[in-house]
């Protein structure tokens, strides 16, 4: 399926059906991180329940510490 | 005030003072190594040779630049009681620090006294910033489910300067905003970018504001001011060392401390503000006011091994 990322264009193995996956899948599951759906946030609690589909806009912010 | 006076730091305060600001209080516990040279414009070659505190180097150059701007500039590891005797009379706390425990302590600093802070951080290519405005937006606790730990910052992967500027172009543009009090044109919105991937999201977070926040909600406790909470002992950024911080601050004698330490193997350098002991595997630098950072190291029984040996 194709999902706009960061505002790119990314293809993903359609296996990934939720949030958490697609974290895992970007490698970003250890990170604490921000995430906006279709312009709505999806609290932490609700990642692993929250589906994606075909065309999902997806903002994925992490936080960092250096300065 | 802005606590730090690393790549953030410097580049914020130059801003600042060339801009006019009237008063500007500056903090940072480290002192001037090459590599920062890299992205930290305020220093110079000799001030690393030197390992001049950067408190004290971006003081003169800062003074040098703007004379009218009245600048307090502190060679100090500031935590609770160091910010809560800084923070009078400041309209506004710019982060410049590299870690989220200070960042957590200035987060309820700011709810405590009701003074704006704007969070900032960037690494490798990669910059975030956000306003935070107590009483109106959600804190930083009340964003992070979570303290993000060490790892997260401490990238081998370094930082390139664009990435410093970006962020300091987001973060300086805000802190003019709420100094002229124009608070309509605020962001209010949770920025970040990555120059090299040519991404960019800012994102509204207003909806993760949690009343019972226990650093800006109804019950709120400031958690990150009670004593528990403070790391006496911390990992630094990527740079192999480990900073140990008496409980009580100390005004350390540097040159009875060279003349015991001279009688050691290992070299001897100091300067008014700090003094450097080498052994073959580590290098401890003692600063006036009792801290130390033991460099070639990330574990800090060592560390607590090595300062316990060469300094009691
Ligand atoms: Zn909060």
């Amino acid at each position: 399926m194709i999902l706009t990322v960061n505002g790119d264009q990314v293809e993903i193995p359609e296996a990934i059906e939720t949030i958490t996956e697609l974290l895992q899948h970007f490698k970003l599951y250890d990170k604490v991180i921000i995430v906006e759906k279709n312009g709505e946030i999806l609290e932490k609690a609700k990642h692993s329940e929250s589906l994606i589909s075909d065309k999902d806009s997806i903002e994925l912010v992490h936080f960092v510490g250096g300065g | 005030m802005i606590i730090g006076a690393g790549a953030l730091g410097t580049g914020s305060a130059e801003m600042l003072v060339r801009a006019g600001i009237g008063k500007i209080t500056l903090a940072d516990r480290d002192y001037v190594e090459w590599s920062n040279l890299q992205r930290q414009q305020l220093y110079t070659e000799e001030e690393a040779e030197q390992r001049t505190p950067k408190a004290v180097a971006a003081k003169r150059r800062l003074s040098a630049i703007n004379a009218e701007v009245d600048i307090r500039s502190h060679v100090m590891d500031v935590s609770v009681e160091e910010m809560e005797r800084l923070i009078e009379g400041v309209d506004l706390i710019l982060d410049a620090s590299d870690n989220f425990d200070i960042r957590m302590v200035i987060n309820d600093i700011s709810q405590k006294y009701s003074i704006p802070w704007i969070y900032s951080a960037c690494v490798g290519s990669y910059g975030i910033s956000y306003t935070i405005l107590p009483g109106e937006t959600p804190c930083l606790n009340c964003l992070l489910e979570e303290v993000p730990m060490g790892g997260i910052t401490c990238d081998t992967v370094g930082i390139i300067s664009p990435a410093v500027q970006m962020v300091l172009s987001f973060q300086i543009s805000e802190a003019l905003k709420i100094l002229v009090e124009d608070r309509l044109h605020l962001r209010n919105k949770l920025v970040s970018f990555d120059l090299w991937k040519n991404h960019q999201s800012t994102i509204k977070v207003d909806m993760l504001k949690k009343a019972d926040c226990l650093s800006c909600g109804a019950e709120r406790s400031y958690p990150y001011l009670s004593f528990s909470n403070q790391t006496k002992t911390a990992v630094l950024c990527g740079r192999d060392t480990v900073q140990i911080r008496p409980s009580q601050r100390l005004d350390r004698d540097l040159e009875s401390l060279d003349k015991i330490l001279s009688k050691r193997k290992g070299e001897v350098k100091r300067n008014p503000y700090l003094l450097s002991f080498s052994t073959s595997n580590h290098r401890l630098v003692v600063f006036k006011d009792g801290r130390v950072l033991i460099h070639g190291t990330k574990s800090i029984a060592e560390a607590k091994t090595l300062y316990h040996r060469y300094l009691g």
